[in-house]
Parts: structure tokens; C-alpha cells; sequence
């Protein structure tokens, strides 16, 4: 009864790609929760705009290149809720809607569609919309006091440490009781279902892991030398859209690199762009631009850190 | 389209569409890129190179016996750079403000590879008729490639066209097509348009 066949090794079909969309989609119901019990009907009406027109541009474009249409795979489906939960829940429709499409269309499809681009997909299009419509998605698009929610009265608490050196308590930044972007609000829920995620192995946890290591010792430095004195380490964790982006953006196994160290380079490097963006530069927040950043140097980081097989290296071929 | 010696209808046709300097040759992308944020800005741009253009074609199609292989280059952007010199003076003089928006790229036309290119491929070797009317059929190419990104960026930018307002007030303006990186994505999605209408072409004539 030996079964003899070439590797890989492995009996179950947890692996495929619907597969491991399905258990991001399921590890994302927290912050999907949270933003609808935090923002109501706007986050709703936000996942609806985003998760239609992703499957939409999808299909679009998949016509266009004559592939038939992969939409089950799911993978527009995660794009697209998480462009929603990255999303102030002021955006207009159109936001959404060029968003979706920018992030399939640009992002994903051109390259030559799912395990092809380079970028992640989601941020793609979140940074053409932001940099796009700078007022529908700056800071003053998280503030409106006439909606009857009580937390977008507030400022997002990074915009408000940056600009007043106000800070928000550490419990309402963990639970997400505070303003931000839809998904980014509660750590917590961020948490569960980034846990989740790591233990199904779907998401590597060398890359939250090399982004929390990394974000704590700069947020501990800038601390000590007192460039944000009232922001403590944990401010930085919880706040923001730190818990999101490590566990549910930077994770994107297309996105990140394949060897286990490159994995540690990945997070650390990313943890140390989105500090010098928190820390020194206009934005409150830089998960977004230190993830596109990041994703640049992948293909760099996989060629330096091929590991040694067993039995050691590869003996290099003569050239004659 | 690789004749020895086209005739000058086929250098003046060739130009708009089949060879265009833009979409096809990928040549003077600066130009494209950079002031292709307005109409206006365009159509002067796209004037001023014609003009250099066209002189210097004469120019050098009248001296093509004179020019020495090893100085040929040096004698295009001596030319290039003379009536790049009258046109950066002119716009200095009659159309100021047009003059300190193009700022550094009108006197950049001097090392715009359209023109180079057109000295050597064609005016170094036609006759002034055929080196004329090539000049002219590629600063319409020339010209139609900046006006159509010019469209798109405007119109989408800030919601207006040649200086009209076409869209509704309630038109979000598009500020990442007034920016660098929608030069790009606009120049990319129309030669991937151009692209396919002549793939489009070749497929029905095969």
C-alpha cells in the first residue's frame, strides 16, 4: 500500500485557490461585523459597491483578454471586500465602483490575472482612488457629525495625534470603537480573524510576525527619542490599519514572497515603511504605500533567499 | 513599409496613422507625457514641433549632399536647435503665459528623437518635396497622439475640453490624470487601443 508519487506531498485539496479564498473571506467575517456594527448601513452599502463591481470589472476584463470567466475562484470577491474595509465609509459610489476596477483591471488582469501581478491587487486600487479624489478620501472624509453615529464625530485617531497630539484611549483602539477606515477599526476583530487565518496556514505568520517585531522596536526608538512622545507602542499596533494590512493584505500569497526568510525580510521591511510613513511624512497612515512598496522588492527578496536543499547547495552549472 | 524610396504621399500618410511618431515609433514620449495635461498646452506644443520640424527637414533635405557621414548628427541639432531657438523666442514674445507653462520643454524639443529621426530616416536621403511632406504627416501623427491624450487627461482631470466645461458640475475631478502617473496609464491604454485596431485590421485582411 505504499503510494509512490512526485512531490507535493499533500493529501488534502485545502490548497487550491477557491479554497484559500474561501478562508480568507470567512477569516474577514469579524471586521466585516465590526464595520457593520460600527458604521451601519455605510459599510454595507460600501462592501456591496466594491464585492459587485470587483466581480464585475472581472468578468469585464477576463472577457476582453478571451479567458473564460474565473469567478469562482473568489478571488475578486476578497479584492473587493477588502478595498470596501479599506475604505472611509464617507467614500461615494463612483470611489468604489473605479476603485474595483482600477484594482482588477490594473492590478490584476493586466499582469495576466490571479497569481500573475505584482502588486496587490486591492492596494492598487485603493492608491489610484486616494491619490485620485484626495478630498473623498483624506482626512476630513472620516468627520461628519450629522449622520446620528456617535464615533465619526471624531477625527481617525493617527490624523488626530499627528495634528493636535490628541490620543484615544488603548481600549477603544483594540475593541474599535473609534473612527477609521471601515475594516481597520476594531484590532480585535482584525486579530481573530488573522489568527484564524495563520492557523489554517493560508496566511503566512512570519510576515504579521516580522511586521508587529519591526513596528514595535522603531515605535519603541521614536518613543524613547520622543518624536511622537504620546504615542506609545501599543497606540502604533492597535491604531490604524496596522492589524488589518498585516494579517489580511501583506499576507496575499501572490504578493509576498516564498521562502521563509524572505518572509521575515517582507514583514520587517514592511513594518519599517509604514513607521517612516506614520512617523515623517504627510500621511497619517502608511500601510497602503509600505505594501505596495513592498511588493515591489519581492521578486528581489525570492532570488536571494532561495534556501539550500538538503544534501546542500546546488553545484553551479559550467558554462562552456 | 520598409521601400527603399516612398513617394511623398506615402511619407505624408504614413506619418498620421501606420508610423505614427507616438503610438507606434514610441519617440518624443516627453513631450507626450508632459504637456499633454490640456488641450492648449498640446496645440502649442504640437505647433512649435511642427514648425521645427518642417524647417528642419527643408533644411537638411537641401543639404544632404554636403553632409559628412561622421557630422551628419551634429548638423541636424545645430539645425533643430536654430529654429527651436526662433519658436521658444516667439512664444516668449506673443503667447507669454503659454510660454512659462511648457517652460523647459519647449526648448527640450531640440533633443526630441522625432525630429532627429525623421532628419536621418527620410530628409538626409528624399528630396525636399518628399522631406516636406514627411514632416508634415508626422507632426500631425505627432499631433493627433498629443491632442487624444490631451482629451482623456483633461477631460477626466478637470472636467473640461480646450478650456470648456463638458462635464457636469457634480464631475469629481480626476487629479491622478493631471499627475505624472496618468500620463502613463492613459498613454499605456492607447497604444494598447492602437494596438488592437490593427490587429483588428490585420485579422480581416487575412
Amino acid at each position: 500500500m505504499i503510494h509512490v508519487s512526485p512531490s507535493p506531498h499533500y493529501p488534502g485539496k485545502s490548497r487550491t485557490s477557491s479554497m484559500m479564498m474561501r478562508d480568507v473571506l470567512i477569516a474577514l467575517i469579524p471586521c466585516v461585523l465590526m464595520a457593520v456594527y460600527v458604521f451601519r448601513s455605510h459599510a454595507v452599502f460600501q462592501i456591496a459597491v466594491c464585492v459587485a463591481s470587483c466581480l464585475a470589472s472581472e468578468a469585464i476584463f477576463s472577457l476582453m483578454r478571451g479567458k473564460k470567466i474565473p469567478l469562482r475562484d473568489g478571488s475578486a470577491a476578497v479584492t473587493g471586500v477588502i478595498l470596501a474595509l479599506s475604505l472611509p465609509w464617507s467614500a461615494p459610489w463612483y470611489v468604489g465602483v473605479i476603485g474595483s476596477f482600477v484594482a482588477i483591471g490594473i492590478g490584476k488582469i493586466i499582469y495576466g490575472g490571479l497569481g500573475q501581478n505584482v502588486f496587490n491587487p486591492a492596494m492598487v486600487g485603493r492608491a489610484f482612488v486616494m491619490i485620485n479624489f484626495p478630498v473623498a478620501l483624506g482626512a476630513s472624509a472620516y468627520v461628519s457629525s450629522g449622520t446620528g453615529i456617535h464615533i465619526i464625530t471624531q477625527a481617525t485617531p493617527l490624523t488626530a495625534a499627528k495634528l493636535t497630539a490628541q490620543v484615544s484611549g488603548l481600549w477603544p483602539l483594540f475593541l474599535g470603537t473609534c473612527n477609521g477606515s471601515l475594516g481597520e477599526v476594531s484590532a480585535l476583530a482584525c486579530l481573530i480573524g488573522g489568527l484564524y487565518l495563520c492557523f489554517r496556514r493560508t496566511a503566512s505568520w512570519e510576515i504579521p510576525a516580522g511586521i508587529f517585531l519591526s513596528v514595535i522596536i522603531l515605535g519603541g526608538v521614536a518613543n524613547m527619542v520622543s518624536i511622537h512622545k504620546q504615542i506609545t507602542v501599543l497606540h502604533h499596533l492597535f491604531s490604524g490599519a496596522l492589524f488589518f494590512g498585516a494579517f489580511f493584505i501583506a499576507t496575499d500569497p501572490v504578493t509576498s514572497p516564498l521562502t521563509p526568510l524572505g518572509k521575515w525580510i517582507f514583514g520587517i521591511g514592511l513594518g519599517f515603511f509604514i513607521m517612516m510613513i506614520r512617523l515623517f511624512s504627510g500621511y497619517p497612515e502608511g500601510v497602503m504605500f509600505a505594501v505596495l512598496l513592498m511588493n515591489g522588492c519581492v521578486p528581489i527578496i525570492n532570488r536571494y533567499t532561495i534556501p539550500v536543499p538538503v544534501g546542500g547547495p546546488v553545484p553551479e552549472k559550467k558554462v562552456s | 513599409m520598409s521601400k527603399e524610396n516612398p513617394t511623398a504621399l506615402e511619407r505624408f500618410i504614413w506619418g498620421i496613422i501606420p508610423e505614427n511618431p507616438i503610438f507606434r515609433q514610441v519617440l518624443g514620449t516627453c513631450p507626450a507625457l508632459a504637456v499633454s495635461t490640456d488641450i492648449k498646452a498640446a496645440l502649442t506644443m504640437t505647433c512649435a514641433t511642427a514648425f521645427v520640424l518642417i524647417c528642419a527637414n527643408t533644411i537638411i533635405s537641401l543639404i544632404r549632399h554636403l553632409l559628412k557621414p561622421h557630422l551628419r548628427i551634429v548638423v541636424f541639432v545645430l539645425t533643430i536647435a536654430s529654429f527651436v531657438t526662433i519658436v521658444d523666442y516667439l512664444l516668449a514674445a506673443f503667447y507669454y503665459s503659454m510660454s512659462l507653462q511648457l517652460g523647459p520643454y519647449v526648448p527640450l524639443i531640440i533633443v526630441n528623437c522625432i525630429i532627429i529621426c525623421r532628419c536621418e530616416v527620410c530628409a538626409s536621403k528624399q528630396s525636399v518635396g518628399v522631406a516636406i511632406s514627411d514632416a508634415i504627416g508626422q507632426s500631425l501623427g505627432f499631433g493627433l497622439a498629443l491632442v487624444s491624450m490631451a482629451s482623456f487627461r483633461e477631460i477626466l482631470g478637470s472636467g473640461t475640453w480646450c478650456g470648456f466645461r463638458i462635464m457636469p458640475d457634480s464631475w469629481p475631478n480626476w487629479v491622478l490624470m493631471l499627475l505624472p502617473p496618468g500620463a502613463f496609464f492613459v498613454f499605456g491604454f492607447l497604444i494598447g487601443a492602437v494596438n488592437w485596431f490593427t490587429s483588428l485590421k490585420k485579422n480581416k485582411s487575412s
